[in-house]
C-alpha cells in the first residue's frame, strides 16, 4: 500500500473556490499598508441577534469565532477542512438559506447575512425542532459529536423542502450510527411543518443594515477589476472551500484578501443563443440547478461534487481558476466545448477552456487577470460524465472522464473527450478522439480509440489510485460510454435491491 | 421495569440541541494550549534541535524537548517504550519531538511548524516484509498455538487450498479528535479531563509522570465523541503533556490534535498479511489448517500483543478445526503504533478464516454457505454433555512475584496468568485454544437468517440477472460471527460502581465504564433503576471519575455493560436490601417479601411511595449509599500455552450482504444487508440495534473504501477525511434489515444480556465475500478472485481482471 508521487498535496478537494491564486502574500505583519488591509469590521445576525466583529484578521473562521468568542460550543470541529460537517451552520441571505461549513468560512463572507447555529435551531422557548425531536425518537445520535452538524443540515433541508436525504447529508460524517437512524429521523421530520422561527432569518436579513464591511469586499466586477489590477498579489476569496484550508491546514497568513460575495454581476446565469453563460461567482449548487434538466449527466456529476455544504459555497470560477488536475468542473466543461472568459482591468478575452490549463498548477492567466465566467452549450444529449472515486459521495475523483461524441448515420462525426486525474491538468484525450472521428461507431472503433488513449496520458500513482488503474479505468470509461449509449446498464448507482 | 426498554440515549436531547459538553467545550479560565512538533522522518537520529523560532513565535509561553525533560515521561500502556517526546531517535513520521505551550490553540499549532530538527536518517522498516527480513519484532519470536497435527492432516487431505491475503488497517475516525485538559490543584494534585476509554490508565500514567501517588490525580470523563478503541491508550500522550505543562506553568493546560495531526500521530487498526494452507475433503470440510499472521505493529508495543492474540483466538470463528496451527508474528516497523480498534484483532482473525472458507468453496465447487455450515461447531451440547471448566485460578500469588513495574491497569500488560489445561469433554468440540464451545447456536441462527433473508431464492435470482448483465454483476454472501467476550488479561474482568440514594429519592449513579456513544450509561442506569423498580429518569448519570470508582478497566472488549451493569446492580441491591430490611421490620415481615415496583415499595398490603420510604430510612439512619463490585466468573487463560477458557461466553451473529460491482471500473455498492444478532436478552433493544447497524457499516468501511496509504518514506498519505474515506450516508445498505436473536444468555450475565459493542463489527465481513462472489461471476469459475482488503474499486477491478484471465 505504499505509493509514491502524489498527484497533489492531498488537500485539494476538487471543489476549490479561489479565483486567482497567483501567489499568497505572506509575512506582511510589519507592513503598515498590509496591516491596514487586515483590519476587519463585519456585521451579521447570529441566531437572530445582530453582531459586529471588528479588528480581527479577515481570515478568522466562523467556527473559531463561535466557539472561542461566543461560547457557542454546540458547533463542533471535526476535521477543520470542510469534509465532516460537524461544524455545519445555516446561513441565510436574500437568495435563501443554505448549509455551510463554519470551519472554512471566513467572517467577512458573512457580512450582511444571518447565521443560525445548532443553538438557534430549537424554538425561542426551547421547544425542539422536528428534526431534533425525530433524532431523539429515532435514536439518531450515539456519541453525539456529529449530531449538531447533522441537525443543522437536516433543518436546512427541512426548511427548503429537500427530501433527498442522502444528498443533503453527504457532507456530514457519522462514525457511530451507520446513518440508518439519521435518515429515518429525516423521513419522520419531513412530515412535520417548518417551525415559524426557522423562517424569521429571511425577513430579518432583508431588514438588516450591515453597513460598510471593513474588509475589501467589492460590490461589482468593475470595482474588482480595478482593485485587482492594482493588487495582483492579492488572494481573491469566493467560497473559500480551498483557500480556507490554506489558513486552517497550511496555517498561512493571507494578505491582502478580497471577498467576492458582493460581486453580484458575476453571479448570474444567462441563456443566450443556445449557450449558458455562467458567471464566475455562480456556486456549484446554483450551476447544478441550472444544468440538471438541460444536461442531466453533468447535473448528476455535480450532485456528487463534494457535499451540499461545499457546493453551497464553492464557485465554478474557483473550481476552474484553481487549476487543479482533479477538479470535476473542467473535464465536463471541456467535453462540452466551453469557452472561458477572462478579465484584466478593462480588457476581456475569451479562450477555449482547455487552453487555460498549461501545466500542473500553471494557467494562462496574466498578472491582475481573473476568471470572469464560462460559456457552454445548453444542450448536450450525448454528454456523459463519469466520476470514479473511492467513495461515491463527497470524494475527489481518481479519474473523471467526460465524453461527448456525436454519431450521425452510424459514424462518429465529432468527439470531445476530457479527463481529470489523468495528467497534471484537466486534459482532452486527443488521440482517442482522433481514432473515433470519421469511423463507424462500433465496438471495434471504441477498442481502437481505447488503445489510442494510452498515448494521451501518463497518469501518476497516488493515494487515490495507481497509474495502472487510472489508465485502465479511463479506457474502460470509453467502453462504458459505448455500452451506455447502446442501452446497457452501466451504473451501480442505478441498481436497486 | 426499566431494563429492556428501547429508550433513547440518555444524552440524546443534549446532543441534538448542542448542549452536550465535550472536553474542548469546557470553559477553563486562564488556560494554555499545547501542540506537538512532529518528526518528519520515519527513522533517524536527532542531530540537532533548533527551537529558537518556535520560542520567538507569537503567543508562545514555553517549549519543551528532550533536553528540558531529564526524566522523560512514558505514554505506553504496556512496555514503557513510548517517551512523551523523542529522545535521541525518532521511530516514525509523526512522532512528537517537542511540545509547544502557547496562549491559544492556533498559536501553538503555528509555532509547532517552526521547529528546525536535523536528523541522520536511518534505514526505515515500513512493511512486514522488511520487518521480517530484519527480524524486527515484539516478543522473541512468533507466538504459536496448535491443536492436533495440522501439517499431518493437510498432507493426508484430498485437496490443499492455500493463499496469501492482505488485510488493511483502519483509522478510527472518531468525530471528536484526541483531547485533554489538566487543571493544577492545591498541594501539587492534578485534575485531568481526558477523552479516554481508560481513565485509570490516564491516572496511572499522569501520576507516574508527576511522581504523584494515584490518589493525587483525579481523571474525569463525561463523554467521548467516539472511541472505537482509539482512545484506549492513544489519549495518554495528550493527558500527560497537559499535566506536565500544567505542573511547570502552574496554569491549566489543554490540548487537542488537529485532525491531520491526529491521523498521523495516533495508532490505527493493525494491518496484516495472512498466509493460509488448508487440507480439505471433497465436501470442503477442513481437515487441517495452518495460518500465519504477519502483523504490522508499528514502532512501539502498545496493545499489539493482546490484539494479535485475539486474532489467533478468532482464527476459528464458527468452525471446528480439528487440526490447526496458528503462527503469529508481531512485527516492529517504523510506522505509527497500531492499537486497539473495535474487535481488537478479532476481525483480522475472522476475516482470515472466512477467506479460507470462501476459497475452499470455490475450489470444491460447492455453495459457500453449505461449506461454511459443514465446518460449523456442533450445536449446543445436550444437558450434561459438557463439563464446566474449573474455577479461576487465584492470580494474587503470581502477582506478588511479578515485577513492580508492570502496568496493571492496561491490557497491554503481558504477564502470564493461570495455567490450567482444561479437559475437553468428548461431546463438546474445542477451539484451537482448547476451550469447549458449549453455547454454539450458529446452526439455528444461520438457518433463521437464511430463511428471513430469502438467501437461496435471491442467490438464484442473482445468477439469472448476472447472465443478462454484461457490465454490472451482483453477488451475495452469508457469513457468521462467533466472538469471545471477556478481556483476555483475566484480572481486567472486574468493575466497581457507586450508587447514592439521596433523601428526596433521587439516585446518583457512578461506575467505571466510560460513555463514548455506545449507550453504556443509559443501559447501566436502566439496570440500576430496575433494581429499585423505578423509572430510569430517577437515576442521575454522572461522569466517570477515578475519584469515585477506582481501579477501573478500560471500557473495551465489549465489556462495558457486562461488568459495570453487574457492579451497579450489586451496589443498588445492597441499598435495596437495607431498605427492604428496614420496611420489613416495620411490618414484621421477611425482607424478601418487600418488593420495589413502579416507584413504590410494597410489603404485605401496604404500598409506599419510593420517596417516602427513602425519607423514612434516612431519618432512621439507614445508609443510602453503597459501592458495588463484580468479577467475571469461570474464566482462566494461559496466553503462553494458548490454552484455557479466556471467554465467559460467545456472542453470535450472522449477516447476508448483497452487492453490485461494475466490471469496468470496480465501483461497487452494498444493496441490501440482513443482520441477525445475538444480544441475549437485550438491556435496551434500541441501543443494541444502533450498535449493530453502526458496527456493520463501520465493518464494511474497513473492508471497502477505507484505505490507508503510506508513501515510500513512511509518510501517511491519507491523513484527512479528504483522502481517507469512511462510509458516507449513501453508503449504508439501501435495504437494511436488522433483527435481534433475543434468546437469553445461558451464562449469568447482567439481565441475561450479551455484549454488543464489537461482535457486529464483523458482520461487515459478509460484504467482502459478496464482492468476491460478484467478482467470481465475471469469470468462468476457473480462477479464484483472491480479493484483498480493503476491496476498493481498484482492488475489485484487479480481481475482475484475474478471473477474466487478462
Amino acid at each position: 500500500m505504499t505509493r509514491a508521487g502524489l498527484l497533489d498535496g492531498g488537500k485539494n478537494n476538487g471543489r476549490v473556490a479561489r479565483f486567482t491564486p497567483h501567489r499568497a502574500a505572506t509575512q506582511n505583519a510589519q507592513n503598515g499598508e498590509k496591516a491596514a488591509d487586515r483590519r476587519m469590521s463585519v456585521a451579521f445576525l447570529l441566531n437572530g441577534t445582530p453582531v459586529r466583529v471588528a479588528g480581527e484578521a479577515p481570515t478568522r473562521t466562523l467556527l473559531e469565532f463561535l466557539r472561542e468568542d461566543r461560547g457557542l460550543s454546540g458547533t463542533k470541529e471535526g476535521c477543520n477542512e470542510g469534509d465532516c460537517g460537524a461544524c455545519t451552520v445555516m446561513v441565510t441571505d436574500a437568495e435563501g438559506s443554505r448549509a455551510l461549513n463554519a470551519c472554512i468560512l471566513f467572517l467577512p463572507q458573512l457580512h450582511g447575512k444571518a447565521v443560525r447555529t445548532v443553538e438557534g435551531i430549537a424554538g425561542p422557548s426551547g421547544e425542539m425542532h422536528p428534526v431534533q425531536a425525530a433524532m431523539v425518537s429515532q435514536h439518531g445520535s450515539q456519541c453525539g459529536f456529529c449530531t449538531p452538524g447533522f441537525v443543522v443540515s437536516m433543518a436546512v433541508a427541512h426548511l427548503n423542502g429537500d427530501r433527498v436525504h442522502d444528498d443533503a447529508l453527504a457532507g456530514n460524517l457519522c462514525r457511530c450510527t451507520g446513518y440508518a437512524p439519521i435518515v429515518r429521523a429525516a423521513e419522520v421530520a419531513a412530515g412535520e411543518p417548518v417551525p415559524e422561527w426557522m423562517r424569521t432569518d429571511r425577513a430579518a436579513v432583508a431588514a438588516f443594515a450591515a453597513g460598510e464591511a471593513g474588509a475589501f469586499r467589492p460590490e461589482g466586477s468593475d470595482e474588482l477589476a480595478e482593485w485587482y489590477l492594482a493588487h495582483p498579489e492579492a488572494v481573491l476569496v469566493a467560497g473559500a472551500t480551498d483557500v480556507g484550508l490554506w489558513v486552517t491546514k497550511q496555517l498561512r497568513e493571507l494578505a491582502p484578501v478580497a471577498f467576492l460575495g458582493g460581486v453580484k454581476d458575476l453571479q448570474a446565469i444567462e441563456v443566450q443563443g443556445g449557450q449558458l453563460h455562467v458567471g464566475t461567482g455562480v456556486t456549484i449548487a446554483a450551476l447544478r440547478e441550472a444544468v440538471k434538466e438541460r444536461i442531466p449527466s453533468f447535473g448528476e456529476m455535480l450532485r456528487r461534487f463534494a457535499s451540499a455544504q461545499v457546493r453551497n459555497a464553492a464557485t465554478i470560477g474557483g473550481n476552474i481558476a484553481n487549476g487543479s488536475p482533479i477538479g470535476d468542473g473542467p473535464p465536463a466543461l471541456i467535453a462540452l466545448g466551453a469557452t472561458l472568459h477572462l478579465r484584466r482591468g478593462d480588457e476581456m478575452r475569451s479562450i477555449p477552456l482547455e487552453d487555460f490549463f498549461l501545466e500542473y498548477r500553471k494557467q494562462d492567466r496574466r498578472t491582475g487577470e481573473f476568471v470572469a465566467g464560462v460559456s457552454f452549450p445548453e444542450q448536450a444529449p450525448a454528454l456523459r460524465c463519469y466520476k470514479v472515486s473511492k467513495r461515491f459521495d463527497q470524494d475527489i475523483s481518481a479519474v473523471c472522464g467526460c465524453f461527448n461524441v456525436t454519431v450521425e448515420g452510424g459514424v462518429a462525426t465529432a468527439a470531445r473527450i476530457a479527463f481529470g486525474g489523468m495528467a497534471g491538468v484537466p486534459k482532452r484525450a486527443l488521440a482517442a478522439e482522433a481514432a473515433l472521428l470519421g469511423m463507424a461507431w462500433s465496438e471495434a472503433t471504441v477498442e481502437a480509440a481505447a488503445a489510442a488513449m494510452a498515448g494521451d496520458f501518463t497518469p501518476l500513482s497516488d493515494m487515490r489510485a495507481s497509474a495502472g488503474y487510472r489508465m485502465l479505468t479511463a479506457q474502460n470509461l470509453l467502453r462504458r460510454y459505448f455500452h451506455e449509449l447502446n442501452g446497457v446498464g452501466v451504473s451501480v448507482l442505478e441498481v436497486l435491491p | 421495569m426499566s431494563m429492556g426498554k428501547a429508550l433513547p440515549h440518555d444524552a440524546a436531547p443534549l446532543h441534538v440541541t448542542g448542549q452536550a459538553r465535550y472536553i474542548d467545550d469546557l470553559s477553563v479560565a486562564n488556560a494554555l494550549h499545547l501542540a506537538f512538533g512532529l518528526s518528519t522522518v520515519a527513522h533517524g537520529e536527532i542531530t540537532g534541535i533548533d527551537l529558537s523560532a518556535v520560542r520567538a513565535a507569537p503567543g508562545v509561553v514555553a517549549v519543551l524537548s528532550a533536553e528540558d525533560l531529564p526524566e522523560m515521561p512514558d505514554c505506553s500502556p504496556s512496555a514503557e517504550d513510548e517517551p512523551l517526546l523523542a529522545v535521541g531517535r525518532v521511530h516514525y513520521v509523526g512522532q512528537p519531538v517537542f511540545l509547544v505551550i502557547a496562549d491559544s490553540h492556533l498559536a501553538a499549532r503555528k509555532a509547532a511548524r517552526l521547529g528546525k530538527i536535523s536528523y541522520r536518517e536511518l534505514p526505515a522498516l515500513l512493511t512486514v516484509d522488511e520487518a521480517l527480513a530484519a527480524d524486527s519484532r515484539f516478543e522473541g519470536g512468533p507466538v504459536i498455538w496448535a491443536k492436533g497435527d495440522a501439517a499431518g492432516a493437510i498432507s493426508a487431505a484430498p485437496q490443499v487450498v492455500e493463499g496469501s491475503f492482505e488485510v488493511g488497517g483502519q483509522e478510527h475516525f472518531y468525530l471528536e479528535g484526541q483531547v485533554a485538559a489538566a487543571i493544577p490543584q492545591e498541594g501539587g494534585d492534578m485534575v485531568v479531563h481526558s477523552s479516554t476509554q481508560h481513565p485509570t490508565e490516564v491516572q496511572h500514567k499522569v501520576a507516574h509522570a508527576l511522581h504523584l501517588p494515584m490518589s493525587a490525580v483525579r481523571v474525569e470523563v463525561r463523554r467521548m465523541g467516539g472511541g472505537f478503541g482509539g482512545k484506549e491508550s492513544q489519549g495518554n500522550a495528550l493527558a500527560i503533556a497537559c499535566a506536565v505543562a500544567a505542573r511547570r506553568t502552574g496554569r491549566p493546560c489543554r490540548m487537542r490534535y488537529d485532525r491531520d495531526d491526529d491521523m498521523v500521530i495516533t495508532g490505527k487498526r493493525h494491518d496484516l498479511r495472512i498466509l493460509y494452507r488448508a487440507g480439505v475433503d471433497e465436501q470442503g470440510r477442513i481437515l487441517g489448517l495452518e495460518f500465519t499472521h504477519l502483523f504490522r505493529c508499528g514502532w512501539s508495543q502498545d496493545l499489539s500483543l493482546p490484539v494479535a492474540d485475539r486474532a489467533m483466538l478468532h482464527a476459528d470463528n464458527c468452525y471446528h478445526l480439528p487440526h490447526v496451527r496458528i503462527e503469529s508474528h508481531r512485527l516492529k516497523t517504523n510506522t505509527c503504533s497500531a492499537t486497539a480498534y473495535r474487535g481488537f484483532g478479532g476481525p483480522q482473525g475472522m476475516v482470515g478464516i472466512e477467506r479460507v472458507l470462501d476459497h475452499v468453496a470455490f475450489v470444491v465447487g460447492r455453495e459457500p454457505l453449505e461449506v461454511r455450515r459443514a465446518n460449523f461447531y456442533r450445536g449446543m451440547a445436550a444437558p450434561g454433555g459438557a463439563s464446566p471448566p474449573g474455577p479461576p485460578e487465584d492470580i494474587s500469588a503470581k502477582m506478588k512475584g511479578g515485577s513492580e513495574e508492570v502496568d496493571l491497569t492496561s491490557r497491554g500488560a503481558a504477564l502470564p496468568v493461570g495455567s490450567h489445561d482444561l479437559p475437553a469433554d468428548g461431546a463438546v468440540q474445542t477451539t484451537p485454544y482448547h476451550m469447549p464451545v458449549e453455547d454454539f447456536i450458529g446452526h439455528e441462527l444461520v438457518a433463521e437468517l437464511e430463511r428471513t433473508s430469502d438467501y437461496r431464492a435471491r442467490k438464484a435470482e442473482i445468477a439469472a440477472w448476472n447472465a443478462g448483465s454484461p457490465v454490472l454483476k451482483r453477488g451475495i454472501a452469508l457469513t457468521p460471527v462467533k466472538f469471545g467476550i471477556s478481556f483476555t488479561l483475566t484480572w481486567l474482568n472486574q468493575a466497581g460502581a457507586l450508587v447514592h440514594v439521596y433523601q428526596d429519592g433521587s439516585i446518583a449513579l457512578n461506575h467505571g465504564g466510560t460513555e463514548m456513544g455506545q449507550g453504556l450509561f443509559q443501559k447501566v442506569a436502566q439496570v440500576t433503576a430496575s433494581v429499585f423498580g423505578l423509572d430510569v429518569g430517577k437515576v442521575k448519570i454522572t461522569a466517570t471519575d477515578t475519584g469515585k470508582v477506582p481501579n477501573t478497566s478500560a471500557t473495551a472488549a465489549s465489556s462495558g455493560s457486562d461488568l459495570n451493569g453487574m457492579a451497579a446492580k450489586a451496589a443498588a441491591e445492597t441499598i435495596r436490601a437495607r431498605l427492604a430490611e428496614f420496611i420489613a421490620e416495620k411490618h414484621q415481615a421477611e425482607p424478601s417479601a418487600v418488593t420495589f415496583v413502579d416507584g413504590t415499595v410494597r410489603v404485605a398490603d401496604a404500598v409506599y411511595e419510593w420517596e417516602k420510604v427513602v425519607a423514612w430510612a434516612y431519618q432512621a439512619r439507614v445508609s443510602l449509599s453503597s459501592t458495588g463490585y463484580y468479577a467475571t466468573p469461570k474464566i482462566v487463560w494461559d496466553r503462553v500455552k494458548g490454552t484455557g477458557r479466556p471467554f465467559f461466553y460467545f456472542a453470535y451473529s450472522a449477516a447476508v450482504t448483497e452487492v453490485v460491482i461494475d466490471r469496468l471500473t470496480g465501483e461497487n455498492r452494498v444493496l441490501r444487508a440482513d443482520l441477525l444478532h445475538d444480544t441475549g436478552t437485550s438491556l435496551n433493544p434500541a441501543i443494541d440495534i444502533g450498535q449493530i447497524e453502526g458496527a456493520y457499516v463501520q465493518g464494511v468501511g474497513w473492508l471497502t473504501t477505507e484505505e490507508l496509504v503510506w508513501d515510500g518514506k513512511g509518510r501517511l498519505a491519507t491523513h484527512a477525511p479528504s483522502t481517507y474515506k469512511i462510509p458516507a450516508c449513501s453508503d449504508r445498505p439501501r435495504d437494511f434489515r436488522v433483527k435481534l436473536w433475543g434468546k437469553p444468555n445461558r451464562e449469568d450475565s447482567v439481565g441475561k444480556s450479551k455484549a454488543v459493542g464489537e461482535p457486529p463489527f464483523m458482520l461487515g465481513i459478509s460484504a467482502l465475500y459478496a464482492l468476491s462472489d460478484a467478482v467470481a461471476a465475471c469469470g468462468d469459475g476457473g480462477v479464484y478472485p483472491a480479493l484483498d482488503a480493503p476491496a476498493t474499486a481498484e482492488r475489485v477491478l484487479m480481481a475482475v481482471r484475474r478471473v477474466e484471465g487478462v
